[in-house]
């Protein structure tokens, strides 16, 4: 539940970035000075992203309350500075690194529920202590670099060239680890599925980074966002978190070994 | 269980400190070093008597492009403003006559090192329609912008400089006008709604009053000018800049025209 609240979450900040509706509500932590501000054009966007900011912050509290481990402390930690740096986004305006630093950090509270959902899972089958397989482990920071990229373009502080030169890198690099695990674990259906979603979900992202990029050029000259283009887009960044998270989950079940079925 | 309370605590009062409120930073309203002094002083007047003037059209060369229509369907209170006929982009606009409206006329460079008086009168900037009118203006740097909201429904004002410092206000529906300066010389400015993401307009700000902004004829008068030779530059939002080179003499009457192909 927390990480589907997270994903959507994710999904929320895509819409308000492709909306241009970043900034439509200029006041935090209050919205126009009200609880629920009039919902008109790009505000319903920007409460929709606060509302559902506060519910993965409590949702992750309960998690860690309930939980009790570091790990999901940790999450709950990171959503509160992303809460924090959100606030900050919003009230100081300018500085162009914050709103990157804000969808890169989406991406990693991402992360850290799937871990915590991944380890759970693991730790349900057989008790081990945590361990990352290494070209998992690639695939992860290879895929969080292109995030951060990724991030830099859609708020104009970098060009799109990296983004796609990276894009490159980053389908070999994950095209490797899940290829590695495959002819390594194909018998062994936690590991196989782990590697095969990795693979499809990356391969997906390609195409859907093609997409929001035809459809950007497209739509250079519409008076507003279109929502072709912002389909595109935000399908773009959910696929992105959850190649990410997938990268994370191979990890984690991978570096496990023990569970091995077979 | 002692440190979840703590970290909790902990949590919380990060949260409040982060979210502080919406008000843009206040140096945005004060003169910053080098800028033009807010009237008085040693500040020099354009001299209409004795000095130059410059007149001149800014043409359009091509096919007449055809405004696109704007969908404001996500606040129906901006629909409804425009019940009659559609609200068009105005990103280029060409005059019966063959020439652009919204263009930036200014001198760029060759005037005496020299501060120059602030207007005391205010340009106005209203959202009149969920459209910013005019679509283009020009100011000095330190003279005041009343910016209206005439429509019922709320705004935000966001321009986005790269040398000024930004903001975002909202402004209500009825809520009193807001002035705002820029204390240095940019041209331009871009000024958005983060809540109609149509709503665009443009700012000149320049260091001296000798600029001007094509209207309904794409014709621009700048007066006043000292005898020198100038570059005078001609900015558009679609077609970027022309700058040309012009020697005027005391009482000099001279014509520059420009020209931009579509």
């Amino acid at each position: 539940m927390v990480a589907v609240s997270t994903l959507l979450l994710v999904i929320a900040g895509g819409l308000v970035t492709s909306n241009d509706a970043a900034q439509s509500v200029p006041d935090c932590p209050l919205s126009y000075g009200k609880l629920v501000p009039p919902l008109e054009g790009g505000i319903r966007f920007e409460f929709a992203h606060r509302v559902l900011a506060a519910t993965v912050t409590i949702l992750t509290l309960i998690l860690a309350l309930w939980s009790r481990s570091r790990l999901a402390w940790v999450a709950f930690a990171a959503v509160v500075a992303q809460a924090l740096l959100g606030g900050a986004v919003v009230t100081l305006v300018a500085p162009k690194w914050m709103p990157v630093a804000h969808a890169c950090l989406a991406q990693l509270v991402f992360g850290l529920i799937v871990a915590i959902v991944v380890r759970q899972y693991c730790a349900r089958r057989k008790r081990v202590e945590m361990s990352l397989d290494p070209a998992g482990t690639s695939a992860c920071a290879t895929l969080f670099v292109q995030t951060i990229l990724g991030a830099a373009v859609r708020h104009n502080v970098a060009g799109i060239v990296p983004h796609i030169v990276f894009a490159a890198v980053a389908t070999l690099v994950v095209m490797w680890a899940g290829v590695q695990v495959l002819m390594h674990h194909m018998e062994n259906p936690p590991f196989r599925r782990s590697a095969i979603l990795l693979l499809s979900l990356t391969f997906s992202q390609v195409f859907l980074g093609m997409g929001a990029y035809m459809s950007r050029i497209l739509a250079a000259d519409d008076p507003q966002p279109m929502p072709i283009m912002i389909s595109f887009t935000v399908a773009h960044v959910a696929v992105g978190s959850l190649a990410f998270g997938a990268a994370i989950a191979m990890a984690i079940i991978v570096g496990h070994g023990g569970m091995t079925v077979a | 269980m002692k440190k979840i309370w703590i970290g909790f605590g902990l949590a919380c009062v990060l949260s409040l400190a982060g979210c502080g409120g919406g008000n843009p930073p206040e140096t945005a309203k004060k003169a910053e070093p080098g800028a033009a002094p807010a009237g008085g002083g040693a500040a020099a007047m354009p001299d209409e008597a004795n000095g130059a003037t410059i007149t001149g059209k800014v043409t359009f060369d091509g096919t007449k492009p055809k405004g696109k229509t704007i969908d404001m369907s996500a606040n129906p209170v901006c629909t409804k403003a425009h019940a009659t006929a559609p609200a068009m982009t105005e990103d280029v606009v060409v005059n019966d006559n063959g020439t652009l409206k919204y263009a930036f006329v200014w001198i760029k460079s060759g005037l005496p090192d020299q501060t120059w008086q602030v207007p005391t009168t205010a340009v106005t900037l209203d959202q009149n329609g969920c459209m910013y009118k005019p679509h283009v203006i020009g100011v000095m740097a330190g003279q005041q912008i009343d910016v209206k909201n005439s429509d019922p429904t709320n705004h935000n004002i966001h321009p986005q400089p790269q040398t000024n410092q930004e903001w975002n206000e909202s402004q209500p529906p009825g809520s009193a006008d807001k002035m705002q300066t820029f204390a240095r010389q940019e041209v331009m400015i871009p000024v958005k709604c983060n809540i109609h993401p149509w709503m665009r307009s443009y700012i000149g700000v320049v260091s001296h009053p000798f600029f001007a902004v094509t209207g309904d004829d794409g014709t621009f008068t700048i007066k006043g000018l000292p005898p020198g030779t100038y570059t005078i530059e001609a900015w558009h939002e679609k077609y970027g800049t022309s700058d040309q080179t012009i020697t005027v003499g005391a009482k000099d009457s001279k014509t520059q025209d420009f020209s931009f192909k579509g």
